[in-house]
């Protein structure tokens, strides 16, 4: 909390600097302007439909329960709360009245119709790296979904970053090129891999650090950042899991779930839905591409999975030892869904990222809130413990676990971490999926 | 009820002996009579006056229970509440076979409505020599016969006179139901009570003294056998008594239960299993059901000797993945044996099929076991409920002397059940001039609909003992209910037509009774074709099927739903509406059903937003049952055609758990479900528990044509296949 | 051996901390309410309350509930003597097979716990983990409703 006020005021101190140079880089409003019929022709609408898939567009702009794409989902940022836009063609409330030249600027640069500077939690540093077709696809099937007319919420953001000048200067310190490897001893796959993770996919957007201003740190890419209060794990040498991840690993998790690592939680679940739509060539170039970025050969703690023998001489583990016993064990000790146990487990915890993390969030929050069901589709279900467990036992629990199943010491700060995630255990954050 | 010990059933079984039941073959008798016609079959009346019906039928959460005790109270002018019911019990109920195909109220209902008057005419008379009065001068009410003078004998008094082992005459004289005060009336479920309130009510609450608690080990897939096991660990776990092992039969034995979880958990470590059944990939499972072998029967033909007619030629095919039962409480049942004699009290809907399979698999009498029924979680068909009567009745002989408690595991549910078959069908018909149907050609391609005992080889664990029962060669079920074929033939009128049974001998998966079986891809190929003929003729779908329909009943529900559903209204963008009949075994209950959902274009999710069901069960017992019997059908069957698919890679069924085996949930129930009965006072009752489940996955798929502009011809209609239609 | 609290009355129990209290209850304290659906927290059969939240005690150890007060649907009345949730419930015919029942009415108890007056939307997304095979769903919809009365009429202006 502390630190987040912190950067708040240093980052006003620092928006008021640039407020200069955003002045300077007012933007006009671009006429009125609707698709032309070539623009929508059903092949672009479909390329369309990918695209917008892959850039995970609808997790962001639809709110739970709202109508697809008609905006009003609640970002919590440590700025403030943000309130996703409708981007149907509705012309009033949505883009209904956006050009392709509109789209586009919108797209790259962070700036909408009427020459308003976008907040960067619309990823435009990642957008900008998109292709004209890609950009034109997107527009044709962007203005072919059914037209919502539903106005956005005013954000909820202190001055001065209410001021939406201000990111003109953000804009400056923080937009370049779009980072967008190539190498030619890569084959085609892996480069389309690398336009999708870097520029439609935005997987840095979670992935990678960001500093005080919000802008991801891009000498440090993949490093690891969060999302929602998640932990987002690093995507580089620097992973944690206990097996590295193979591209067809990471292809099978992206796809629905993987039997070495298990498969997504919090925020990253949308992502791995918004993949069922997908072509599976387009996920196995995903994670062909980031199956690199985590190098060759094991690093770091990556030595496998671990079960250790617990001393059943400490109280506080010996208790977390009986909750796992009657509360896990039933399906994460049943042998692993691929052979047989119980669907969506690994043979052990020992392969979940998870408790070789820095710090508890994860795990707490999976713990406090589950994994609930996904939509008349398979997909795993874990039952949520905050209210099964009060935070002392919560703590033994991961304590137990981190010890059973990390090689890593114990978590710092553990209880303080599950104090301050279970303190609002009956009002759970925005995606947070309260489950059976 | 009384919780099950073995005192409390010895103590029935001393007051209710049971009785060798001729059986004369009398055809006029209606019913369940022909197999029980003696009047004490049904219904008796102890010296106190108390009166106890007795069903062969079984509570399987339809409620039945609640109707027959009506109609027996309506007969006997008794306060429902004072009569007891003993249901399906080898030992001391008539054999009815088994509960299911929507047959009770046809049949045990309406012995037990024939039985009950024959009582009444019989105490009367009895009652009239007392008194020396004329009979039919006496009423049977209250408890008791009363005389117009105000005397009254109590039906204790005046059994005794009575011989109550005489059969039911045929040409009983039955209550004019334009009198009825308890038959037709809303009468609350009498077993809710206790189902709210945690009362002993199923299988799962007996607890029998000394019980030990069992688990089975089931192989991971179908077909497995297991060539390795630490059993020696396990048996020497604190609390467990045993390992029992037979084949590839595995089971752990414990005084506690949470021990025999446990144990069961450290034995499946320990198991090796090898092999199994390999399965079409599911991209291959209708083309491989389209290759495998079948026998055609040509169930239904007319006026095929006459030249074929003009008219433009339509044709569709339709397709239904398999799909399961899926209990909210996994199978269970409780075996006791005594060296010679062996109890089984299970939740299986056949008790005297079962008892044959168990006797056969255990080489025992047929009249030293004995079966009784007792509630379990709702089955809707053979699901897993025989198999763990099997497995504790295997267990029980183990372990003489004490009762042995066997609980299925989610998974094993899920993995085990025989499933409802996948099935394909075809349909052609020529539209004629005059746009009505010219002709009709229709083929369904089905596996069985019924794999349940009575031989041991239907037993799960039979087929896997040291020395195994074969599972017998499946059966096609004859018309006119059918199995597979079931409803194949529509009620429709038809100048010339021509329907095909292709009955699939063998499939990959095990296969066997799901509720209205063959019925519900049957109705949905026909109810989804017709919409597509009205809209080739231009037709509105309900006046193209009233054009088509002659019987009045059919008509009147038809009528009906539409009426009430405010059918041809326009509707909101994205939403559509849809119909649907069907009468079920065109002999059984009629149903009409209009459905509105709505589409989402985006995501392909149709949500049903309101439905308006039409019934004629004949003369309505209870109408909340029926009601409630219809609302269950439809979400159900809501369930199974937007949503459900057992899921299969090349080894076996990979849907071993609610995770992925999706089923509907709250959020999915439409916001208003109306249920109009036609009532037909006097006439026969119609069963009801399955009318909806073939109506409701047409009027699904015709909706959607409306809303989204998408013909679906493969259930379940997911979102994935929803928008895969739709397109961008 | 812990201590339990159920339905008020407290007691030690001869299971181990890690015994999921759905054996407890069952097979010790003899309590047929909560059921045995999945074991795996996936269907809500076995819902019973904890200070007045509803959990899944398939899959809750009864080593965590030592001094936390435990209702399972016994505590909320008897077959002859229904609490008003359960009366509820046997009024609008709440239950075909009625094995998903118990769970629901703790599911709901707990619901209406927290807001007195849900509305229909709240009603459904509180009991969308709890699965009703029998399609009993119209039914349970109308038993919660009922229960909890219409919205009182002093509450002024929506928010
Ligand atoms: S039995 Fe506990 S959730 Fe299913
Ligand atoms: S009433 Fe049978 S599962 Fe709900």
């Amino acid at each position: 909390m502390r630190r987040r006020r912190i950067a708040l005021w240093l980052g006003g101190a620092l928006l008021l600097a640039a407020a200069g140079f955003g002045i300077a880089a007012w933007r006009p409003a671009l006429a009125p302007g609707g698709p032309a019929p070539a623009e929508t022709a059903p092949e672009q609408v479909r390329k369309g439909a990918i695209l917008a898939s892959l850039g995970y567009c609808a997790s962001c702009h639809t709110a739970e329960g709202g109508r697809p794409y008609a905006g009003g989902r609640a970002i919590g940022t440590p700025f403030g709360t943000l309130y996703a836009t409708n981007i149907t063609p509705d012309p009033e409330t949505g883009i209904g009245r956006y050009s392709l030249a509109a789209f586009t600027r919108a797209m790259r640069e962070g700036v909408d119709r009427e020459g308003r500077h976008l907040y960067p939690a619309f990823p435009y540093t990642h957008y900008a790296g998109l292709t004209d077709p890609d950009v034109a696809a997107l527009y044709a099937f962007a203005m072919t979904r059914e037209p919502v007319r539903q106005e956005t919420k005013a954000n909820a953001l202190p001055f001065p970053l209410s001021w939406r000048p201000l990111l003109a200067g953000w804009k400056l310190l923080f937009v370049g090129e779009a980072r967008m490897p190539a190498d030619p001893r890569r084959d085609a796959a892996w480069h389309r891999g690398a336009y999708l993770a870097e520029a439609l996919s935005h997987c840095g957007a979670c992935h990678s650090p960001r500093n005080l201003l919000g802008a991801e740190v891009r000498t440090k890419a993949f490093s690891g950042g969060e999302a929602d209060g998640w932990w987002a794990p690093p995507l580089d040498r620097t992973s944690p899991a206990p097996l590295p991840w193979s591209e067809a690993d990471l292809a099978r998790y992206l796809a629905e779930w993987d039997p070495l690592h298990g498969g997504a939680a919090g925020p990253m679940r949308p992502v791995v839905d918004a993949h069922r739509t997908v072509p599976a060539g387009e996920i196995r170039a995903l994670a062909a591409y980031v199956a690199t970025l985590y190098g060759p050969g094991p690093a770091g703690s990556r030595t496998g999975p671990v079960d250790r023998a617990i001393p059943g001489d400490d109280p506080a583990l010996a208790r977390g030892a009986a909750t796992y016993a009657g509360a896990c064990a039933v399906c994460h000790e049943s042998g692993g869904g691929a052979a047989g146990g119980v669907p969506y487990t690994t043979s052990s915890l020992g392969h979940r990222t998870a408790l070789r993390a820095p710090d508890p969030r994860n795990l707490i929050l999976v713990l406090r809130d589950g994994i609930a069901p996904r939509e008349h589709a398979p997909g795993p279900i874990m039952p949520a413990y905050g209210a099964a467990l009060t935070p002392a036992r919560m703590t033994d629990l991961a304590a137990y676990l981190r010890a059973r199943f990390s090689p890593d010491g114990p978590w710092p700060r553990l209880e303080e971490t599950v104090r301050d995630l279970m303190r609002d255990r009956s009002r759970p954050g925005p995606r947070a999926e309260a489950s059976p | 009820m009384t919780p099950l010990t073995r005192r409390t059933l010895l103590v029935a079984g001393a007051l209710l002996v049971g009785i060798g039941l001729p059986r004369p073959a009398r055809a006029a008798l209606p019913g369940s009579l022909p197999e029980a016609p003696r009047i004490d079959a049904w219904i008796r009346i102890g010296e106190d006056g108390a009166v106890t019906v007795l069903t062969g039928k079984a509570e399987l959460g339809q409620g039945i229970k609640t109707a027959l005790v009506q109609v027996a109270a309506e007969e006997l002018g008794l306060d429902p509440a004072s009569l007891r019911l003993v249901t399906a019990d080898t030992e001391l109920t008539p054999d009815e076979g088994y509960t299911a195909g929507s047959h009770s109220m046809q049949d045990s209902a309406t012995a037990i409505r024939h039985a009950a008057a024959a009582m009444r005419a019989l105490l009367a008379e009895a009652a009239g020599r007392r008194l020396a009065l004329p009979p039919d001068s006496l009423r049977v009410d209250g408890g008791a016969v009363a005389a117009p003078d105000g005397r009254r004998l109590s039906l204790g008094e005046v059994a005794q006179a009575v011989a109550l082992d005489a059969p039911v005459p045929d040409d009983v004289a039955l209550r004019d139901p334009a009198r009825y005060t308890v038959v037709g009336r809303p009468l609350p479920r009498i077993d809710i009570p206790a189902k709210v309130a945690g009362g002993a009510a199923y299988v799962q609450d007996i607890r029998a003294p000394g019980m030990v608690h069992a688990r089975i080990l089931r192989p991971p897939r179908p077909g497995a056998r297991l060539v390795g096991v630490d059993a020696q660990a396990v048996a020497s776990r604190p609390g467990v008594i045993r390992v029992h092992r037979d084949g590839d039969v595995l089971a752990v034995l414990a005084e506690r239960e949470y021990a025999a979880v446990t144990a069961m958990r450290a034995l499946a470590k320990g198991a090796v299993w090898q092999g199994g059944t390999p399965v079409p990939e599911p991209d291959a499972l209708f083309s491989d059901l389209a290759e495998r072998p079948a026998k055609r029967t040509i169930i239904h033909e007319a006026g095929t000797d006459t030249p074929m007619p003009p008219g433009r030629r339509i044709t569709a095919q339709y397709r239904r993945r398999y799909q399961m039962h899926g209990s909210i409480g996994p199978s269970c049942a409780v075996a006791e044996f005594d060296g010679s004699r062996l109890t089984v009290w299970s939740h299986a809907q056949g008790m005297f099929p079962l008892r044959k399979a168990l006797a056969e698999m255990l080489s025992l009498p047929e009249a030293q076991v004995r079966c009784i029924h007792v509630e379990g979680s709702g089955s809707y068909g053979h699901n897993g409920a025989d198999d763990a009567a099997g497995d504790a009745a295997l267990l029980a002989r183990a372990l003489p002397g004490r009762p042995v408690r066997v609980q299925y595991t989610r998974e094993q549910e899920h993995l085990w059940e025989p499933y409802g078959g996948a099935m394909m069908t075809e349909a052609a018909a020529v539209l004629g001039p005059d746009g009505r149907i010219a002709d009709w050609d229709y083929a369904v391609r089905s596996p069985t609909h019924l794999t349940r005992p009575p031989g041991a080889g239907q037993l799960l664990s039979a087929r896997m003992l040291e020395t195994p029962f074969p599972a017998p060669p499946p059966k096609a079920l004859p018309q006119p209910e059918g199995g597979g074929d079931r409803n194949a033939i529509p009620l429709y009128r038809l100048p010339r037509a021509r329907v095909a049974h292709d009955f699939v001998t063998a499939v990959p998966l095990r296969v066997s009774a799901l509720r209205s079986l063959g019925a519900y891809m049957n109705v949905f190929s026909i109810e989804s074709f017709l919409d597509e003929l009205a809209e080739a003729a231009g037709a509105d779908p309900v006046a193209f099927r009233l054009a088509h329909l002659d019987d009045p009943r059919a008509r009147a529900v038809v009528e009906a739903a539409a009426g009430r559903f405010g059918w041809g209204r326009a509707l909101p963008k994205g939403r559509g509406a849809g119909f649907a009949f069907a009468r079920y075994k065109n002999l059984a209950g009629y149903c009409a059903l209009a459905v509105e959902v709505e589409v989402d274009r985006e995501s392909g999710r149709v949500r049903m937003v309101r439905a308006q069901a039409a019934v004629d069960a004949g003369q309505v017992v209870n109408p909340h049952g029926i009601r409630d019997q219809i609302e269950g059908g439809i979400i159900q069957a809501m369930s199974w055609s937007l949503f459900e698919a057992v899921a299969h890679d090349a080894e076996g069924p990979t849907s071993r758990d609610w995770s992925t085996y999706p089923i509907a949930r709250f959020p999915d129930i439409p916001e208003c479900l109306d249920v109009h009965l036609i009532d037909r006072p006097g006439s026969p009752f119609l069963g009801a528990g399955e009318v909806a489940q073939g109506p409701t996955a047409a009027a699904l798929a015709n909706a959607i044509r409306q809303a989204a502009g998408v013909r679906l011809r493969e259930v379940p209609m997911r979102p994935d296949q929803v928008k895969a239609a739709i397109g961008v | 051996m812990p201590t339990l609290t159920v339905n008020g009355r407290t007691q030690t129990v001869s299971a181990g901390p890690e015994t999921p209290l759905l054996y407890v209850l069952r097979e010790e304290l003899g309590l047929n309410g909560a059921k045995f659906g999945c074991g795996l927290g996936q269907c809500g059969a076995c819902t019973v309350e904890v200070e007045g939240q509803a959990i899944l005690s398939c899959v809750t150890p009864v080593g965590v509930l030592e001094g936390r007060p435990v209702t399972t649907v016994e505590g909320l009345g008897s077959p002859e003597n229904p609490g008003p949730l359960q009366a509820a419930f046997i009024a609008e015919n709440a239950a075909q097979c009625g094995y998903c029942i118990a769970g629901m009415v703790m599911r709901a108890h707990a619901l209406l716990r927290s807001v007195p007056h849900p509305s229909e939307a709240e009603i459904r997304h509180a009991l969308r983990f709890n699965l009703c095979r029998c399609g009993t769903h119209m039914r349970i919809l109308a038993a919660v409703r009922r229960a909890a009365g219409p919205e009182p009429a002093t509450t002024g202006a929506t928010p």
